[in-house]
Parts: C-alpha cells; sequence; structure tokens
C-alpha cells in the first residue's frame, strides 16, 4: 500500500463534518486518494508531517472565483489563481464565464480545462455562460457545456434581464444536470449604484445600490426555480432581505442553495470610507444590521456555503474615481482567515466553518471532495487555527492585489494544502 | 495664523474653531478687493493651479481672482484642454502637475471623491473646489460668512435648504458646516430628490413649502439642474415651479427679516421668482462677493502663513 509519494499527516485533529469525524489522528495518502482515515496509522515509505495542534480538514472548495483567463491575463491567470487558491487552503475553485472570449462554448471551456491540468495548482471546474457571449439572448449550447466539462451555467455579472429567457435556460439546463447559478441584481433599480445605498452613500455623495435590488431579482429567481424545478443557486448573499427570501423558498422545499462571501460577514458600507476602491464590489458591502442577517444565516444554514467571489483587478481599474473603479476583490489567500474571526467571535463553530467552505459547496454543485473518507479523492488542507498572521498584498500568489483586508491581523490559515495527493501549498515555518 | 490641515477636500471634520477662522480672516480680507489696486503680495512665489475637470464660471473666477488678489501664479487646466481627453489617469495628470512643484491644487471634479483620490497621491495643498455630488467645501464656507454677516451669528438659527439635495455638493457643505456652527437645518424638495435617510445628514424635513418657509431665518434655494428631468426625477418644471419654487407668497408667510440665498446659477422663474431674486430678501450677490474673500482666506491659510 505505502511507496514513493505517499504522505502521512500525523496527529492532527481530523475534522470532517460530512462525515461526523472530529478526532486525534492520523490520515496517510497514497496514489492521489485517501488511504485511510484515524487512528495511528503507519506507513514505510510515506513523507511524515506532524500534525499536531492542527486541525486536518477536507480540502476547501469555493464556487465561485474569477481566474480572469483567457483575456485578462495581466489580472490573474489559471495559474496564478489556483496558486492563490491552494495558497489560501483550497483545492478546488468553480471559475466563472465572464472570460475573454467568453467561456460559453466547449472550445472555451477545454482550453481552460487543458491550462489547468497543466499549470494548475487546485482542481478547476468551470462555470459556462447561459447566454453566448453574456448577451442576455439565445442560449448557450449547454449540453456541449456540460460534456466538455462545466459543472454549472451562469451569466454572473450580467444577470438575465428577461425572465421568459432565465425560465428557458434553467428548464434547459436541468435536462442535463446543470445547476443555473445567479448573480440576482435588478439592473434597472441598481441603475448607476456604485455603492449600498444608505446614509454612508448618502455621506459620500455616491450613488446607491438599494438592497432591495437584490432581493427583488432572488425573488424573480426563487420564483422561476418554483416554476421549473431547477436547480438553483444563489450566489454572493449580501442583505437581510435576501435571506428572508431563501428561507422561505427552503421552506418551500425548492432545490435552492445560496452562498455568501467572507467581506459580506465581516465589512459593511461605512467600510468604505472616504471612497476606499478596494471594498467596492458588487454586490457592494451592505448596512451593519445586514451583515447581522447574513452572518446569523450562514450558521443556521439559510445560507448553505461561503465562497469568495475573488475578482482580481490591477491598478488600472482600482487607482481611479470611485465611480470610475472597477466592482470585485480578491479573496481566496485571506478567505480562510478571515472566517477564523467568526470562529474566534462564536458566530460559527470551526466544524461549521468547515463544513460551509467544503462539504456543501461539493454537495451544491455535486463535486467530488469535501470529506475526509477512505477511497475519496485526496484533497486535504491543514490549517494553523491560532496562528495570527498579517494581510501583505505584496506577498499574495494572486497577481492582483485589490483585497479589502490588507493590514488586517486574521487569527490563522492553511498551512499545507494537498491537492490529489500532491502538496500544492506548504507555509514556510517561521522562525 | 494658520490652519492645522493641508487640505480642504470637505467640512465634514472640519471643527467649529477652524470654521471661525476662516470666517474671521475671509471678514478681514474683504477690503482688499475694495481697494483701487487690489492686490497684496502675500502670496507672492506661491504657485496656484485650478484644475477644472468640469465647466464652472462663478467658482473658477472667483478662485482665480482670489490667487490674483494675494498676488500668486495661477495656472488653469480645463478638461478639454489638458491630457484627460487623451486619455491620462486623474492619479497620472496630478503626478505631471506635481512635477511642476504647484504650492496648491484647486480642484473640480465631476465625481465625488476625486480630490480625495489625489490627495492620497500627491503631497500639495488641495482645495476642493466640489466633487461630484459630494461637498462644496467653499461655497459651504462663503455661505456661513454671508449667513453670519446678515444675522451677526450662526448659532441658534434656522436654516431651511430646499430643491434638489440628493445631487447638491452646496447642500452637503452648508448642512454640515451649518450643524457645525450649531443652526439647525431644515431640507426640503421632491422626495425623489431628497437623498435615502437624508436625516442621517442631520436635518430634519419639512412637508410643505409653507413649512419649510415658515420660521427659517435662512432660506438657501438651490439650482434646478434640467438634465435631472431626463432621469425622471420630477414630472416638468411647470409643476416644480409651483410646487418647489420660491415665491413672494411664501415670503409673506415668512419672518420679517427672512434672507435668500442661492449659490446660482439661477433658474429665474423655477426655482426662484424674479421678484424674490431681485427682491430685498436676497443676498446673492453679497455671496458671489464673500466668495472671493472667503478664497483668499483659505489660500492664505493653507498655504500663506508661513511666509506672512
Amino acid at each position: 500500500m505505502s511507496g514513493q509519494g505517499d504522505i502521512l499527516l500525523k496527529g492532527g485533529r481530523l475534522l470532517c463534518p460530512a462525515t461526523g469525524r472530529d478526532e486525534t489522528g492520523d490520515l496517510l495518502i497514497s496514489g492521489g486518494r485517501i488511504a485511510a482515515v484515524g487512528g495511528e496509522l503507519a506507513a514505510e515509505g510515506a513523507q511524515a508531517i506532524p500534525c499536531a495542534g492542527l486541525v486536518v480538514a477536507p480540502g476547501l472548495i469555493d464556487l465561485h472565483v474569477h481566474l480572469r483567463e483567457p483575456g485578462h491575463e495581466y489580472k490573474e491567470t489559471i495559474a496564478s489563481g489556483t496558486a492563490a487558491a491552494a495558497a489560501g487552503g483550497f483545492t478546488a475553485v468553480c471559475c466563472m464565464p465572464n472570460t475573454k472570449p467568453v467561456n460559453d462554448c466547449r472550445a472555451v471551456t477545454e482550453m481552460i480545462l487543458e491550462r489547468a491540468a497543466k499549470k494548475g495548482s487546485a482542481r478547476v471546474y468551470p462555470v459556462g455562460a447561459i447566454t453566448p457571449g453574456l448577451q442576455g439572448q439565445g442560449l448557450t449550447e449547454m449540453a456541449e457545456l456540460a460534456e466538455a466539462g462545466c459543472v454549472a451555467v451562469s451569466d454572473d455579472g450580467r444577470p438575465v434581464p428577461n425572465a421568459r429567457l432565465l425560465r428557458r435556460a434553467m428548464e434547459y439546463a436541468t435536462g442535463f444536470g446543470l445547476p443555473v447559478v445567479c448573480h440576482s441584481e435588478e439592473l434597472s433599480l441598481s441603475a448607476a449604484g456604485v455603492m449600498h445605498e444608505g446614509p454612508t452613500s448618502t455621506r459620500l455623495g455616491l450613488a446607491g445600490i438599494p438592497a432591495q435590488a437584490e432581493v427583488i431579482a432572488i425573488e424573480r429567481d426563487l420564483a422561476l426555480a418554483s416554476l421549473t424545478g431547477a436547480r438553483v443557486h444563489i450566489a454572493h448573499v449580501s442583505c437581510a432581505g435576501s435571506v428572508a427570501a431563501i428561507a422561505r423558498a427552503k421552506d418551500a422545499g425548492l432545490k435552492v442553495s445560496a452562498e455568501t462571501a467572507p467581506h459580506y460577514l465581516t465589512l459593511c458600507d461605512q467600510d468604505v470610507g472616504e471612497y476606499d476602491t478596494h471594498r467596492k464590489m458588487n454586490p457592494p458591502l451592505r448596512s451593519a444590521a445586514d451583515r447581522q442577517a447574513v452572518r446569523r444565516a450562514l450558521a443556521q444554514g439559510v445560507l448553505d456555503a461561503v465562497a469568495t467571489d475573488h475578482a482580481p483587478h490591477s491598478v488600472l481599474e482600482k487607482e481611479l474615481e470611485f465611480d470610475q473603479a472597477s466592482f470585485g476583490v480578491v479573496g481566496l489567500e485571506t478567505a480562510l482567515g478571515v472566517m477564523l474571526e467568526l470562529v474566534a467571535e462564536s458566530v460559527l463553530t470551526l466544524p461549521q466553518l468547515i463544513e460551509r467552505m467544503s462539504a456543501a459547496p461539493a454537495a451544491i454543485l455535486g463535486l467530488p471532495g469535501g470529506r475526509l473518507a477512505a477511497g475519496g479523492p485526496a484533497d486535504v488542507t491543514v490549517i494553523a487555527t491560532d496562528s495570527p498572521w498579517v494581510v501583505e498584498p505584496g506577498k499574495f500568489k494572486s497577481l492582483s492585489a485589490n483585497t479589502p483586508f490588507a493590514g488586517r491581523s486574521l487569527p490563522g490559515r492553511a498551512v499545507l494544502t494537498i491537492c490529489g495527493g500532491r502538496i500544492t501549498h506548504r507555509l514556510a515555518q517561521e522562525g | 495664523m494658520s490652519l492645522a490641515r493641508r487640505h480642504l477636500l470637505g467640512l465634514e471634520g472640519v471643527s467649529a474653531q477652524e470654521i471661525t477662522t476662516i470666517l474671521d480672516t475671509a471678514e478681514s480680507l474683504k477690503e482688499i478687493s475694495a481697494r483701487p489696486i487690489k492686490k497684496v503680495p502675500t502670496l507672492r512665489g506661491k504657485t496656484v493651479v485650478h484644475f477644472f475637470y468640469e465647466p464652472s464660471t462663478r467658482t473658477r473666477t472667483s478662485f482665480e481672482l482670489a490667487a490674483k488678489r494675494l498676488s500668486a501664479d495661477t495656472v488653469s487646466l480645463s478638461a478639454s484642454t489638458s491630457s484627460l481627453t487623451k486619455g491620462e489617469t486623474l492619479i497620472d495628470t496630478a503626478k505631471n502637475l506635481q512635477a511642476m512643484s504647484p504650492d496648491l491644487i484647486v480642484m473640480r471634479h465631476s465625481m465625488s471623491g476625486a480630490p480625495h483620490l489625489l490627495a492620497r497621491h500627491i503631497p500639495c495643498s488641495i482645495i476642493n473646489a466640489g466633487d461630484g455630488t459630494h461637498e462644496h467645501p467653499s461655497q459651504g464656507l462663503l455661505d456661513l460668512l454671508t449667513i453670519r454677516q446678515t444675522k451677526g451669528r450662526l448659532d441658534g438659527l434656522k436654516v431651511s435648504i430646499i430643491g434638489d439635495i440628493t445631487h447638491s455638493r452646496v447642500a452637503r457643505s452648508d448642512i454640515i458646516g451649518l450643524n457645525t456652527m450649531g443652526s439647525a437645518v431644515t431640507v426640503y424638495g421632491p422626495n425623489t430628490l431628497l437623498p435615502p435617510q437624508v436625516e442621517s445628514l442631520g436635518v430634519s424635513v419639512a412637508g410643505s413649502m409653507t413649512e419649510a418657509v415658515a420660521q427659517a431665518d435662512v432660506v438657501i434655494m438651490l439650482r434646478v439642474q434640467k438634465e435631472r428631468l431626463s432621469d425622471v426625477l420630477f414630472p416638468s418644471l411647470r409643476e416644480y415651479a409651483q410646487r418647489f419654487g420660491l415665491g413672494l407668497k411664501h415670503l409673506a408667510q415668512a419672518k420679517p427679516d427672512v434672507v435668500v440665498m442661492h449659490p446660482g446659477p439661477i433658474n429665474r422663474g423655477v426655482e426662484l421668482s424674479p421678484e424674490v431674486a431681485d427682491g430685498p430678501c436676497s443676498v446673492i450677490l453679497d455671496q458671489v462677493a464673500n466668495g472671493v474673500a472667503v478664497r483668499m482666506a483659505l489660500l492664505y491659510l493653507l498655504i500663506g502663513s508661513e511666509a506672512a
């Protein structure tokens, strides 16, 4: 069983919410798979890594990233984005289709997967477009997208404005087992807004985006989910009204799931401060009350998963007037650390955090991994939960540094990431 | 005398003491504009750049006269003549200006927060001459000076600001400055032109023109921007004038010593009837004269005091 390339993680806290395991023990990796979990294990020839005092968790999975390749390689590439993922403890990422060209056909999907296989440090699961070119008209060839490797469809960032077309998309996608990921935004209401509408937008004289622009769109998308029976996943939920709508839909038995992002859980509109473009994203940072509602919903499971919406932008898009700056922040390398703040504040338990970042995303899109189980893929993240560090964007693996958390001290981080039995990140011992 | 700040980006965060210093200085500099030779050497050898990304006549003229009366060297840049039209970013343009060692940049920009961005990237003093729908601090100060002159004080006054509050940088600076100085501010306008949660600015909202005007010591009317019509923020200029314009009938219900102000330029017959604009209650031209004095005071206090 044992041999070259095998890895033996010794004496860590094996924490796997999916299987209910939470105990100190060893984990053996062989041939890219988990060979054994639990108890005291020995394996000749295996690389033994001491994990005492560390948490050994399933590899983290991010449902929502922008890898920017093809087309915007100066912001991020598949290589740099997956390296950032590995550094943040992620073993798998789902990449949104708003590249250039858009991932709306087999050729683009295959190109992404080929490059990821060649240069990637994490598993890459492409999300295909709903409409060709994200133009909001017509349908992509979803059967072929699914066959090529897309795990879902979405017009992320450019919500399908036409309800009838979105209905058709949901019906059609369901025929090929593809969930529909909704960036829910009523564009006619958010209009020219650049931040959350509230006292801070009034103070700064910036055009606001009311929370209702999100709520209205989510209500529409959930109504269409009810009409079509489609598997619908709501992206980046940011406000209390959205949470309430999703809770009602779940109570009604709809097959919906939802994610939020670390910044909605830890920041609010006031943090835009004096026009900080690194705190400009869409949906925007909401009110403190919204943040509280999103936190509670994540703890209660109304929101199923945490995803980063990792959106790299260079200084060309960010060192601008606030109105002109692009929406979006990077998140892969800070997400786990920021989420550990919520554990420290008793908003979530550590098992809940791990579940929301591994088992839940795996279940939502039917991805492998998300659990520590013998025979499963060897995607494992080893976490130091009590090892404070300061976010220094200059040290990111990502090509972009547009983080809202620069200079923030975070309680912990991933010290070792293993993807398919291969070490993709190992934090150098600091001395 | 000087201010303990390098920039004036807004009246937010400016203390009552600082405002009093600026207004007192403006009062003392006012007489220079009444002299036959309207010039003092205070800022000789200093360079002031007027950087106007957005068309402006009166603010720009006012700042230029202020600088010239203090003997500063001035350069004017406007969007149409600058590299902006060649696609240069704001920061690049600013860094190029900085390389020429100006002492102060007076900046007008169509986007909120643009001077704050500039201030993060270049070391020289910056005066915000109006940024988007955010603030216009020198206008706020000249309004405060005008009110103080006519009423003898700012503390305890009731001031009503009427019109398009949402898009008015003058309104924001007026509200902040008046609150700091102890005046009570009421706003009124069509609900579509009141910003979300406007009370958070520290104002109360009137329910009618009558209510807005009745108890006021000062009424500040704001310009209606006709482009707001295309955004369907109100149905017609006709209805606006009828419901939100200030006429003699309103003044008849107001305090006898009420004064009427307007940052200009006026849409006669829309927000102000001609009889009010030209009537005895109007101090609109005093505002213009005070504008030069306040801007002289700002230039002096920000870059002139160590040389004086």
